[in-house]
């Protein structure tokens, strides 16, 4: 309950965060601490530096940038949950943000917090990956635009390197027709998913023509569902292409379900999710 | 200011909790809260490994790190110790039991096993010294699981015992064996109830103080002061006359803080080496292993019945974890329950044999229901078995063999002072709707809805108000039951109350204040109620096993009587008449015919103080205490039912209704024991549906934090439709206890509902928790069967 | 150690802080304020719960350096004048507490929740309350309690 000793200190630019990162290996960016703080307190995680960057309020934003909405990466999940421009263009993200921990973790807590840790029960990574979403990364040399599917590299591993913060998510406004759902199992409200599908589909006279689905907890990262995705570009029955959305997948076992389990959780999951978005 | 109309204003009504103000403010005094001059913070070193030998500790660096004051080995400490730590329940003759002392100096035998202790200025640096001592282990085989610490090959806890069997305790009545020869049916079901972690949102908390003449000053978060008390002179040789023990508030206990523990023994010594107060908050994922877990039983129960559904005998053979070592009243838990697997109803022939088991694992102890929950789960799910097996309603099942009459002894041998048990079945039966629920079971079995719907009944009794000290002493439980009150009249009229019992959490400031505000008919708001500090309440047995009220709250009765027997003597001395022509009523004394001759409680209070003219030889005050010793337990009933949806495709299992009708006698106050039975009820829910401490092959805890132990939250239970029926307990305020009452029945209740609920595709039995895997994968080998 | 000014119930701190204080810590510890009590060290109990600039916040996941220049509210913040907060009032007149430990953070979490009007029925309130832990009540008054204090605002 008591962190081991850091030193701490608050960037007050991008630019001052990544000078500090690159001055101490084991450093770590504070920006919620949803995820890191509860870490420091377990002694899990002991880092030497903390640079906070929570304090960038230029960083939380949601805007319309043409094709896409840019979410700030300091944006507040409570703020995500509650954005009219999401609701409207991109709601799968607004309400996935309003599924993560609790009340209390979404005042603090920010989406890209949520996606630079990427623990695997965690629901937006999942939201994030299905909709083919860009990551801009800041680093020294600039930014560069990483895609969903790149970014998820293992457990607490993204393609964001040490030296790099993660500045910006642009999720697509969804096109008429094309519906998003994300359903998550989970033991008690406020726990980590045991199995939980995000689905994109689009629909054209009146049936699926395309649809994308993301998997949380079936693996170290977030995984998409590439088997089912092909059986339905193919033409396959939802009911079909459903049972083969845990083909490929690793998904662990604990307290909360054996990988077979999961596994099973994932097809029954992926068929509702797709059911249900074809039916609205 | 609440005023009293008529003497019974008070017993009876809803009265608002005196408790709240501080607590709503936040000016609780829990242990953690206080602080004294020079207090020192104290970290225990844990065993990591389930079993290792202990084969150096290494505490140079530990004791060089910053604000470092002390730091100690186990052997460092051995001499402190004038004996082990108690056990106060020795249930056989030949029962082992293996010493246990506050540090393993030697061997860790379970994980968490304190091993060393560091003292600094602040919290922090205990913390981060703790992290410095090196110790080096041998590791050895562990096991965590009860039945295979008995194979003749297992790991063993205590070697020089030369086995894991604790004891084996028996009660039988003579005829069982023919009765099962002799019946139409015979069903036997086997049961795993798994660890349960008592969870109070308060950790354990000490703070120690030991003077210059060694009179020592412990804060603890517990239940039991008076207890501690005497355990000081025992493990640590500090007379029970230096020792003070204080309660302040105390966030919850359940069971977990009715202990003596490791940590309150370490702070005490280490403060008396130091001459400086010694603090130690434990935090909840070191509570997972260093404070008591509950349950962990594997059971077999059988019974034989005719064809008609009249149960004949009743068998049942228990294997319950002791964990590594016996705690305060580890081995008499499993007994709490022993005289209850027949529950309510009337069963002729009775046998159970409990074998309790040493495994490297947390010790067991009191959890809420302690014993009785273990019992009515296997006892409710077996009724279920037999309804099945019978094609029997098992509403009906449970009808026609409900006790009928009382007072009645049961065939265990214990006698249920009173009880209508029908009454409270049939009040159920009313506010459930039954019919509804099987006719939308039914629908939605015929259109294949993937949500079906099942319900689950637990009628159930209990033991409690523990407890009658010369049975105690039968059973051999170290010390007696009873509990004492205190009544003080101030001189100008308003009353003190000292009680035996401790409460945290169950209203004792507010509902003994009913009791006596009735009794002597002053206004609730003149009574004061002090408890939890052995200097205030010399004598007394505290708080747990429902025993509070039918206890210590009939010695408060009878305290009142003995007040009420003085000022009578003094205005029947002052008005010149005789005592019996005097009545009392509203909280005076007035004379038979002549109203306005009078004279009030109070008034009498400020004579017997001022003493200026009392019959002659009497003491001046007016105060007085009343021990009191039960000569039978309480026995609260009732009916409960669960209502469940089962999402067949994920196992995902929702409780959507809960209706709990409970007999617990006379009510204090109503909404008082509402909120028990809605804490007691989500318990036994949780444990039904959600909890589980969980221990790998080798005996390491994989459920160690909140975050994997689901304790649950608002957004996992529905609200509860609660009732009472009453029936007249055999004491002066016909009282039942009601503190375990939903623990007791809510687990069988929920999960005969969720087997109810998927019953229809095959499956029998789900094991507890009813996880979403475990529902699923019952259903899946229903299937392929 | 960090220098820190932070508002605590409208009294302006200044700190030396450890960075690895945790917010809970210094409420409790250098300010005194015992009321916001520590129940888990996962995040996961919700006792620690204040309001961070208004909102709901578990005190025990924000370092005490992370506070600096912010707003925080207490439960002994919550009572104005000797009188209680409807929300407090309505924990005592529903019987919404019995030890009281989990109690401060309850109610800190549910005026947020009132406060941000999420406290719409017995179902948003009982999601709303999913971050904080109780062992006693059952929920079942806490849930009455937040509805009576959400629907007399």
């Amino acid at each position: 309950m008591i962190p081991a000793p850091f030193d701490y200190e608050v960037a007050d630019s991008p630019e001052h965060a990544l000078e500090l990162l690159g001055q101490n290996e084991n450093a770590k960016l504070l920006a919620g601490g949803q995820s890191l703080i509860p870490a420091l307190k377990l002694r899990v995680s002991r880092p030497s530096l903390l640079v906070d960057i929570g304090r960038l309020s230029d960083f939380a934003y949601v805007r319309d940038a043409g094709e896409q909405i840019a979410i700030g990466a300091l944006t507040r999940h409570a703020d995500v949950n509650a954005d009219p421009l999401l609701l409207e263009h991109c709601p799968i993200v607004a309400r996935a943000a309003g599924m993560v921990g609790d009340p209390q973790v979404r005042h603090r807590g920010t989406i890209g917090g949520s996606l630079a840790h990427s623990q695997p029960g965690s629901d937006l990574p999942t939201v994030i990956l299905a909709l083919d979403a860009e990551l801009v990364v800041l680093g020294k040399s600039g930014e560069r635009v990483v895609p969903a599917g790149d970014f998820f590299t293992g457990i607490f591993q993204t393609a964001a390197g040490p030296d790099e913060l993660l500045r910006e998510i642009r999720v697509p406004k969804l096109a008429d027709g094309t519906t998003s759902t994300y359903l998550k199992m989970s033991r008690r409200a406020q726990d980590w998913a045991t199995v939980a599908v995000a689905a994109v589909v689009g629909r054209s006279n009146g049936s699926i023509g395309k649809a994308a689905i993301a998997l949380t907890n079936m693996g170290p990262t977030p995984l998409r569902a590439t088997a089912t995705e092909a059986a339905i570009a193919d033409g396959a029955s939802l009911e079909d292409a459903a049972e083969l959305a845990a083909d490929g997948t690793q998904p662990p076992s604990d307290h909360a379900g054996s990988a077979d389990f999961r596994a099973h959780l994932a097809r029954v999951l992926t068929r509702r999710a797709l059911e249900e978005a074809a039916a609205r | 200011m609440a005023v009293a109309t008529d003497t019974e204003a008070f017993v009876g009504a809803s009265v608002k909790r005196k408790e709240d103000a501080s607590l709503l403010r936040g000016r609780g005094t829990f242990v953690d809260n206080l602080t004294l001059p020079g207090m020192l913070s104290m970290a225990v070193v844990r065993s990591p490994y389930p079993h290792a030998r202990i084969t150096n500790v290494d505490l140079d660096a530990a004791r060089a790190a910053e604000g470092v004051v002390a730091a100690f080995s186990g052997a460092d400490l051995a001499g402190d110790w004038s004996g082990p730590m108690p056990c106060a329940w020795p249930v056989t003759e030949d029962i082992k039991m293996p010493p246990h002392f506050p540090l393993a100096a030697d061997e860790a035998r379970y994980q968490g096993d304190g091993v060393a202790v560091v003292v600094a200025e602040t919290r922090a640096l205990a913390k981060d010294a703790a992290g410095l001592v090196e110790i080096e282990y041998e590791p050895l085989p562990a096991t965590a699981d009860v039945e295979k610490a008995l194979e003749p090959d297992a790991p063993l806890v205590h070697a020089d015992l030369e086995t894991n069997e604790c004891y084996v305790w028996k009660l039988e009545t003579d005829d069982v064996r023919a009765a099962i020869d002799a019946a139409d049916l015979v069903v036997t079901r086997r049961y795993f109830q798994p660890r349960l972690i008592p969870n109070a949102i308060e950790p354990r908390g000490v703070l120690a103080q030991v003077g210059p003449t060694g009179d020592l000053t412990l804060w603890s978060a517990t239940q039991i002061p008076h207890i501690i008390r005497f355990t000081m002179q025992l493990v640590l040789g500090i007379p029970e006359s230096k020792v003070r023990v204080i309660a302040p508030d105390v966030g919850g206990g359940f069971g977990s803080k009715l202990d003596t523990y490791a940590e309150e023994y370490l702070a005490v010594a280490l403060a008396k080496r130091l001459g400086r107060p010694v603090k130690w908050t434990e935090e909840r994922s070191e509570n997972y292993q260093a404070t008591i877990h509950g349950r962990d039983v594997v059971s077999e129960l059988t019974f034989a019945a005719t064809k008609d559904g009249k149960i004949t005998a009743v068998k049942g053979e228990m294997t319950c974890a002791m964990g590594a070592y016996l705690q305060l009243v580890t081995p008499g838990i499993p007994l709490l329950g022993a005289w209850i697997y027949s529950g309510p109803y009337a069963i002729p022939n009775y046998s159970v044999t409990f074998t309790g088991v040493f495994t490297h694992t947390t010790p067991t102890d009191a959890y809420r229901g302690a014993g009785r929950p273990e019992a009515t789960y296997v006892l409710e799910r077996t009724m279920d078995a037999l309804a099945a097996e019978l094609g029997m309603d098992p509403v009906e099942l449970r009808r026609r063999n409900l006790i009928q009459e009382f007072p009645h002894t049961m065939s265990s041998g214990l006698t249920i002072d009173s009880g209508d048990y029908e009454a409270s079945l049939d009040r159920l039966l009313e506010i459930l709707d039954l019919e509804e629920i099987r006719a939308e079971q039914k629908r939605r079995r015929e259109g294949g809805s993937t949500t079906q719907i099942g319900v689950g009944f637990s009628t159930y009794n209990e033991m409690c108000g523990l407890a009658p000290s010369r049975i105690l002493g039968a059973i051999r439980y170290a010390v007696g039951g009873w509990d004492s009150a205190t009544i003080r009249f101030q001189p100008l009229g308003s009353v003190q109350v000292v009680t035996g019992t401790s409460p945290h959490g169950q209203s004792h400031e507010t509902t003994w204040a009913q009791i006596v505000a009735d009794e002597l008919g002053v206004d609730v708001d003149d009574v004061e109620v002090l408890h939890g500090d052995t200097a205030v309440s010399q004598l007394g047995m505290d708080t747990y096993g429902s025993r509070s009220l039918t206890v210590g709250g009939i010695a408060l009765w009878h305290a009142g009587q003995k007040i009420l027997d003085k000022a009578r003597h003094i205005v029947a001395h002052q008005l010149e008449v005789a005592e019996d022509d005097l009545e009392f009523a509203n909280g005076s004394f007035a004379v038979k015919g002549s109203p306005d001759r009078s004279m009030g409680i109070k008034e009498a209070a400020f004579a017997a103080h001022a003493a200026h003219n009392l019959p002659d030889g009497m003491e001046p005050g007016l105060e007085a205490t009343a021990t009191f010793d039960p000569q039978n337990f309480s026995w609260p009933a009732g009916a409960h039912a669960a209502v469940v949806e089962v999402d067949t495709e994920t196992g995902d299992t929702r409780l959507v209704r809960y209706v709990a009708v409970d007999d617990v006698g006379a009510p204090v106050n109503p909404t008082i024991i509402d909120g028990q039975v809605h804490g007691g009820i989500t318990q036994g829910i949780a444990a039904a549906l959600y909890e589980e401490g969980a221990y790998d092959d080798g005996a390491n805890l994989l459920t160690t934090t909140m975050t994997t132990y689901l304790v649950p939250s608002a957004a996992e239970v529905p609200s509860y439709e609660t009732d009472r029926t009453e029936t007249q307990a055999d004491n002066p305020l016909g009282v039942k206890g009601v503190g375990e009452t939903g623990t007791i029945a809510a687990a069988p209740a929920v999960v005969n509902a969720v087997v109810d609920a998927v019953s229809h595709l095959g499956v029998t039995d789900v094991q507890m928790p009813a996880t979403p895997e475990r529902v699923w994968t019952a259903i899946q080998e229903a299937n392929a069967k | 150690m960090r220098r820190v000014a932070l508002t605590v119930n409208d009294v302006r701190h200044e700190l030396e802080l450890e960075p690895r204080e945790l917010l809970v810590y210094v409420l409790r510890e250098r300010l005194g304020l015992t009321g916001t009590n520590v129940g888990c060290d996962t995040t996961s109990c919700g006792a620690c719960t204040v309001l961070v600039n208004g909102e709901s916040v578990k005190s025990c996941t924000m370092l005490g350096v992370q506070a600096d220049g912010l707003e925080i509210t207490t439960i002994e913040g919550l009572a104005r004048n000797g009188e209680l907060h409807p929300v407090q009032q309505a924990f005592h007149e529903h019987h919404a507490l019995q030890c009281g430990y989990c109690t401060p953070g309850m109610v800190m979490a549910a005026v947020s929740l009132i406060e941000h009007g999420e406290a719409k029925d017995e179902d948003s309130i009982r999601k709303g309350l999913e971050g904080n832990l109780c062992r006693c009540t059952g929920y079942h008054n806490i849930v009455k309690a937040v509805a009576a204090a959400a629907g007399a605002r």
